[in-house]
């Protein structure tokens, strides 16, 4: 089980949380504008990288707030967790 | 070949069976091939046995970045069934449970296949009302299932709990009497021996690291960790790390990778006849002939390519085992170990050409590509030998996804991804 740091209540355990997919993916502004290809992009497609992986958390068993957070898919090691808003951290080249 | 018969075991047992010779060459990579396939599981090999059988595309390569059915085709619960909902799926797997039926005599090589029956369990209404429609939209689609009561469940299962006072009683089941098991080592060495034997070279511990392509555009072969194989038709067939062979080729699909855990008990008699799953608590488990409990639990719900999963997954599935068979309760578990499954947004896989002229893809099989071996294996050599799907693939396509014809099978998917 994975110790996840919530960017504000710290460390708990992974059970507390509810795993929200891939980071930094906007809604179109104008979905009107949007033809097939760009909905499955949107929609469908997403990094699945082997190495480091932005991603949303959500503390749904405790403070029930949604923070980002980067993670390396090959160890499961966080590099870290930050607030909604907030821009991504650098992360390592490997 | 070798061909294994009761005549030869006789016959090696008088040579006190030193004359068995090695299943498959040792082979190390020719300059080019006519097509390659990449991932030496039970579908890549199965692949390459049906261009080189069906096809008569001898001169191909298998090339595997660890050992013959060391992934995903050793990892699994071994479960066969073609119980899916929709005409597209109930087609697909059936075509693959129909080669199952026939599969030892194919390849001359036992791979234990035993139709002792899959029964799902409904532990609520919900459950009920989707297991009965997917019993007759099977028997519509001329695929096996049939509705059990309770009682008649445990007629068919005696180990189980039907007991009405326990948190999620067993209200019923859908039963495929053609399910069944197979020894999936055996699947990967059979598939491999018979390829070899066609011609295909196995090259093991040889992991691609790039799909390099002409001024055209189309694939003119694969980079490896031995040196650069040529070909202009690769098939890639890599499970978990679909998405990490096609970003060489810059093709993007529809795949989130996940762990998924199963594992095994000590042995002990035969206890246990058929399969049994519940969807629902998440439990599903099988006997091997060696005699061990073969359990799959859920996967992980982060992306992640380490194969090993969370405690807690495997805890979940136990404890719904405890309840649903409470004889198992002081069973030791042996083994515990994940795979990585490739997941697509329907759960339905894709078998299909790609952007890129001559880059072929079987992949998204997500939990549940075991059972699909022979068909998969059999329809991705068509796609690759003729550069078009065939009848059986064509609705799993990669544009299904832009184009809006999703073929939804997520209730079918016994795991809850």
């Amino acid at each position: 089980m994975l110790i996840i740091r919530c960017p504000y209540c710290g460390e708990r355990p992974e059970l507390e949380f509810a795993y929200g997919g891939q980071a930094h993916i906007a809604r179109p502004l104008q979905p009107s504008d949007q033809n097939d290809e760009d909905w499955n992009v949107y929609l469908n497609l997403r990094a699945n990288p082997k190495g480091w992986h932005s991603e949303r958390w959500r503390h749904i068993h405790g403070c029930a707030r949604f923070f980002n957070a980067v993670r390396d898919t090959r160890t499961d090691h966080f590099l870290a967790t930050y607030k909604m808003g907030e821009p991504a951290p650098e992360v390592p080249s490997t | 070949m070798q061909r294994f018969s009761a005549l030869a075991l006789l016959r090696h047992g008088l040579g006190r069976h030193q004359g068995w010779k090695p299943q498959w060459r040792n082979a190390a990579p020719k300059p080019s091939y006519d097509a390659i396939i990449v991932g030496g599981g039970g579908h890549g090999l199965g692949a390459a046995y049906y261009l080189a059988k069906v096809y008569g595309i001898r001169n191909v390569a298998v090339v595997e970045k660890g050992w013959i059915g060391g992934g995903n085709t050793g990892r699994n619960t071994t479960i066969i069934r073609s119980n899916y909902l929709f005409e597209e799926s109930a087609a697909l797997y059936d075509h693959a449970l129909k080669l199952w039926e026939g599969l030892s005599q194919e390849l001359n090589y036992n791979v234990m296949f035993s139709q002792r029956g899959v029964m799902m369990l409904a532990h609520n209404i919900h459950d009920i009302q989707v297991f009965k429609r997917h019993v007759h939209a099977n028997r519509i689609n001329g695929v096996d299932n049939e509705w059990l009561t309770a009682e008649q469940a445990k007629d068919y299962c005696p180990p189980l709990n039907i007991d009405p006072n326990v948190r999620y009683p067993v209200l019923g089941a859908a039963l495929q009497r053609r399910g069944g098991t197979a020894r999936h080592d055996a699947v990967a060495w059979g598939y491999a021996r018979a390829a070899d034997a066609l011609g295909v070279d196995i090259i093991e511990n040889c992991e691609v690291a790039g799909i390099r392509r002409d001024m055209a555009g189309a694939v003119a072969g694969v980079e490896t960790s031995r040196g650069f194989i040529a070909s202009k038709r690769v098939g890639v067939s890599a499970a978990g790390h679909t998405s990490v062979v096609l970003d060489m080729a810059h093709v993007r699909l529809p795949l989130e990778s996940f762990p998924l855990q199963a594992l095994v008990s000590e042995p002990v008699k035969p206890v246990f006849p058929c399969v049994v799953m519940s969807n629902t608590i998440h439990a599903y488990l099988s006997q091997s002939d060696k005699g061990e409990l073969v359990i799959g639990a859920g996967t992980d719900v982060y992306t992640s390519y380490t194969q090993r999963g969370g405690l807690h997954i495997a805890t979940h599935t136990l404890e719904a085992i405890c309840e649903l068979f409470p004889r198992f309760r002081r069973m030791r578990m042996l083994r515990n170990w994940g795979g990585i499954v490739d997941v697509t947004p329907d759960r339905s896989p894709i078998i299909a050409k790609t952007p890129v002229t001559g880059l072929y893809v079987n992949c998204g099989w997500g939990t549940g590509g075991f059972k699909a071996t022979p068909g998969a294996a059999h329809l991705f050599a068509h796609t690759i030998a003729r550069d078009e799907p065939h009848p059986i693939n064509a609705p799993f396509t990669i544009e299904r996804f832009r184009d809006g014809y999703l073929i939804d099978e997520a209730a079918a998917a016994a795991v809850a991804h």
